[in-house]
């Protein structure tokens, strides 16, 4: 599904990402961890192509195509989707202007919002004045609408409250065909989360963690979660190095 | 009257400005046609003269006319007020409600015409009446000079909402020149839509608002490359508890926009804000705020806002990352900064309206 070989990412002239390699195979789910700031967003928009996140070096595969210059509305229309962690604000577009522009029926919008209680906000500009909380929500909201075959969440569940990461939750496994035997899965994940709440109830296949803009050790993914937990970053860090 | 030739023929054009030929929906229409009156009316209460009949038939109307707007203001009142005043006369009666509104339509049909126009409105105490004002010119048309006298009187808690959509063509030179006075507890609503390029529009209404009442100028322009749009309006808040507001929502695709707006606090508790938001899509084009406000009482509030910029790179990547295309991105921040939900009009206006923004979207990529 995706393939990215030794990626090099500059951001306003600093380097982000420094020779990331990263395989996703269809059906599969990732989970990406690291320290803020240490480029996990960045690797996101990368993927997805957005202008100020340049690739001076390296591939981004999808779909056996290298998309590394295409634009993001192709991409997008190849089967790739995001959700922000801080997504802009359109003002005077309606969230359910948006769900029929992107060529759904009304049904399939309403129901959709229902999922995600958020049918207060279907008539609202898009994010404008959105709580934290209601944001996630209407990002994934739009991913489900727009059915990627890779979904990019970056941290679907911060500043989520107990019940709504439950909901968020449920959207995740839904997106990514959970409900399906393994064999008949096709889309393809890739989760950022500091909580791991996430990982409770989506259940992931591979963890990454991101440091200073390198992919340092890749594994279980509740195995990382709970080592990070115990001893932070470095040290899970050190406990791969040893394994080298 | 709608049945005229011309009319008929120029049916989309002015549909294209909220003119329908279709008076069921209406309260009443009126037509400048270069400087020929028709006034027609279907409402009860409601009064609709064409000026020329206004002047010699209801007592009163003559000794109204300039005295809102100055004779002497300008070179344009002096070239209005030398001719014979062309235009409509409306009256409410006082407490008449009337919910269908009311359209009107300059016409130029005749090349390097000179339209004048002069109207005045009168609305009673407690009556409330929507107006939609279209200007255009006939598609074979490409030259012209409009210029509009209205005088406004908004009674003790009456209601008007005056709706503008501007469609001149490409060389038309336009100098409305507009004076309102809302007494105690009214309210004034005037929205300003331009679609197309005219040379040069250059309009600053004046509002005096009495204790408790209201007056709102907003204005949504797209100004394409070689226009000149220098809008503003003034507000007097003038009685304790009065308010104000100018709203401007610009877009620059290469013309020149300027926005201007000058509210005075004369009066305690009074309320006043203005707020400014620019686009500049090419870079020929400029936008130049220019906000004044003047307190001349320690108890107001009086606030303005300006934000002038291109559109955001990421608003337009966020919408790519949902499969839009960068034009169609574009297409849609423009039209949702041209949201006409700002104006707060009535339901029937607002459809009318929502056409208008439409086209501007589709237009201006
Ligand atoms: N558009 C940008 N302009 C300037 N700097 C940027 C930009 N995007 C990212 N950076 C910088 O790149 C580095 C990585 O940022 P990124 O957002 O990818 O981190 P992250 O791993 O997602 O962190 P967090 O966990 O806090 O979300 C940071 O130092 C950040 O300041
Ligand atoms: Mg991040």
């Amino acid at each position: 599904m995706l393939l990215i070989e030794n990626l090099w990412v500059e951001v306003e002239g600093q380097p982000v990402l420094k020779g990331i390699n990263l395989r996703v195979k269809s059906g599969e789910t990732h989970v990406l961890f690291g320290p803020n700031g240490a480029g996990k967003s960045s690797l996101f928009f990368a993927i997805m192509g957005f202008s100020r996140y340049r690739v001076v070096e390296g591939k981004i595969i999808f779909k056996e195509r290298d998309i590394t210059h295409l634009p993001p509305h192709e991409r997008a229309k190849l089967g790739l989707g995001i959700s922000f962690q801080r997504p802009p604000s359109l003002r005077g577009i309606k969230l359910y202007q948006l769900g029929k522009l992107m060529g759904k029926s009304e049904e399939e919008i309403k129901r959709y919002a229902e999922m995600l209680s958020l049918n207060g906000l279907l008539y609202r500009d898009v994010n404008l004045g959105f709580s934290g909380g209601e944001m996630k929500r209407s990002e994934i909201f739009q991913l489900l609408l727009q059915e990627p075959d890779l979904a990019l969440i970056d941290e679907p569940e911060s500043g989520v409250d107990v019940v709504n990461i439950g909901i968020i939750a449920e959207a995740i496994k839904k997106l990514l065909q959970k409900d399906m035997p393994i064999l008949e899965r096709k889309r393809s994940g890739i989760i950022i989360t500091h909580t791991g709440f996430i990982l409770e109830k989506v259940k992931a296949d591979r963890g990454h963690l991101l440091m200073d803009g390198k992919i340092v050790c890749s594994g279980n993914p509740e195995e990382m979660f709970n080592e990070i937990k115990l001893k932070g970053y470095k040290e899970c860090v050190k406990c791969w190095k040893k394994t080298l | 009257m709608l049945e005229k030739d011309i009319i008929v023929k120029e049916r989309d054009v002015l549909e294209r400005v909220g003119f329908v030929l279709d008076e069921k929906e209406r309260s009443g229409s009126f037509i400048l046609l270069d400087n020929e009156e028709m006034a027609s009316n279907y409402s009860e209460g409601v009064t609709l003269y064409s000026m020329g009949k206004a002047v010699q038939e209801i007592k009163g109307v003559k000794g109204k006319l300039w005295t809102l707007v100055s004779k002497e203001k300008d070179q344009w009142t002096k070239l209005a007020a030398s001719q014979p005043p062309r235009g409509y006369f409306i009256h409410v009666a006082k407490g008449v409600k009337v919910d269908k509104p009311l359209q009107a339509c300059f016409f130029i049909a005749t090349s390097r015409l000179t339209q004048t126009t002069h109207n005045l409105i009168v609305l009673e105490d407690g009556a409330e009446l929507h107006i939609l004002n279209g200007c255009a010119t006939a598609s074979y048309v490409n030259m012209g000079l409009h210029v509009g006298i209205t005088e406004i009187f908004v009674g003790k808690g009456a209601f008007l909402s005056y709706t503008m959509i501007h469609d001149w063509a490409e060389q038309v030179e336009v100098r409305p020149r507009t004076g309102v006075y809302v007494d105690e507890g009214g309210k004034f609503i005037s929205n300003y839509i331009t679609i197309k390029k005219s040379k040069i529009t250059q309009s600053y209404p004046q509002a005096i608002v009495e204790r408790e009442g209201s007056a709102q100028f907003a204005s949504l322009v797209y100004a394409p490359a070689n226009s000149i749009y220098d809008l503003g309006a003034r507000i007097y808040l003038n009685g304790q508890g009065a308010s104000g507001e100018i709203i401007s929502r610009a877009i620059s695709g290469g013309g020149k926009v300027y926005s201007r707006g000058h509210l005075v606090g004369n009066a305690p508790g009074i309320k006043a804000h203005m707020s400014c938001d620019g686009l500049l899509l090419e870079e020929k084009g400029s936008i130049i705020a220019i906000p004044e406000l003047e307190a001349n009482h320690p108890d107001v509030e009086m606030s303005h806002e300006a934000a002038v910029g291109r559109i955001a790179e990421e608003e337009i990547e966020y919408l790519m990352s949902r499969g839009f295309s960068p034009e169609e991105a574009k297409s849609l921040i423009i039209k949702g900064f041209l949201d006409p939900e700002i104006l707060g009009l009535p339901p029937a206006l607002q459809q009318e309206v929502n056409k208008t923004i439409e086209m501007i979207g589709e237009g201006s990529l």
